[in-house]
């Protein structure tokens, strides 16, 4: 009798630790919904960029035109917005599902840390673009966005780490290959979305 | 055997009070409403098991005020991380015995 509340206790003060410092709603399947929003966002720039008939050079050195760079921002930000929506939405029904709340501490806590590093790399994306130094770009994008992944996984499920080192080593790879940014942008926002996303519904969503 | 058992500290013998230390050994500092709703526990349970992890110096208090709100934060001390941890590793010894 004794040992098995003993054993209740220990379980207890487990759960309470991970449910204090971790936000474990976070969605799997946003995460692969996102990553094919990414590939049939990269779909559309691809034919933006290499099908528009006033783009001019092959396919790792050429010149975009004005008109084209307001179309890919535009691809790129509904890209942005729906992942989001996404994420949000699954993640609070995620919440409702266990009975937790979707705006509390540790969700707090995860937004920030991952927005620290986001916010600067969304500046230097900025800052490049306005300097029109596109090569940079994805690399830039990829290494802050996984920098972001690995600083917020502490405060989540543990496999965002995984993904934020997968991003990191992609825009690292990126730069030596910088004409290939939309490639790399494909692997990443949407090849490893989509693996590490259906790993995270696999493991913690599915079994319900 | 009966070493392990001087370790089973009885403050910790509750639900709650197990809950509240175990907030507080991954958290910096956690205030009284987050605790709440961690533990879905009363206000008058809450405050009451507080106050005894309080006397017995397991936790410190830090009321300030936000605004016109008063708002009160709790931190685990070091004796209460020693005392908790002691209790965490005399449950696992217990176990592992059987």
């Amino acid at each position: 009798m004794e040992d098995k509340n003993y054993l209740n206790d220990l379980k207890e003060i487990k759960e309470m630790m991970s449910k204090s410092s971790q936000f474990i709603s976070l969605s799997g399947l946003s995460g692969v919904l996102a990553g094919i929003y990414a590939l049939v966002g990269a779909y559309f720039a691809y034919k933006t960029i290499y099908f528009d008939t006033s783009t001019s050079g092959n396919y790792s050195y050429l010149i975009i035109s004005e008109n084209a760079v307001i179309k890919l921002f535009a691809i790129a930000s509904i890209v942005l917005v729906l992942s989001i929506a996404t994420g949000i939405l699954l993640s609070i029904k995620k919440a409702k599902e266990s009975n937790d709340k979707i705006w509390n501490a540790t969700s707090k806590r995860l937004v920030i840390n991952f927005m620290i590093p986001l916010a600067v790399g969304g500046y230097m994306g900025l800052y490049l673009i306005e300097k029109e130094n596109f090569a940079l770009l994805t690399p830039l994008t990829l290494i802050f966005y996984g920098l972001a992944c690995v600083n917020a996984s502490k405060y989540t499920l543990g496999d965002v780490r995984y993904l934020g080192l997968s991003m990191i080593s992609l825009g690292i790879i990126n730069t030596f290959f910088v004409g290939y940014g939309l490639l790399f942008a494909a692997l990443g926002f949407g090849v490893c979305h989509i693996f590490y996303g259906g790993m995270m519904w696999f493991k913690y969503e599915r079994i319900k | 055997m009966k070493n392990i058992i001087q370790n089973i500290n009885k403050a910790f013998d509750h639900r709650i009070r197990l809950g509240i230390m175990s907030v507080l050994m991954v958290n910096e500092s956690v205030d009284f409403n987050t605790m709440k709703e961690f533990l879905g526990a009363t206000d008058g349970n809450l405050a009451s098991h507080i106050k005894a992890l309080e006397a017995d110096a397991f936790i410190s208090v830090e009321k300030q005020f936000i605004g016109k709100k008063p708002n009160t934060k709790y931190s685990i001390t070091p004796i209460g991380k020693k005392a908790f941890q002691d209790h965490i590793n005399a449950l696992e010894k217990l176990l592992s015995q059987k």
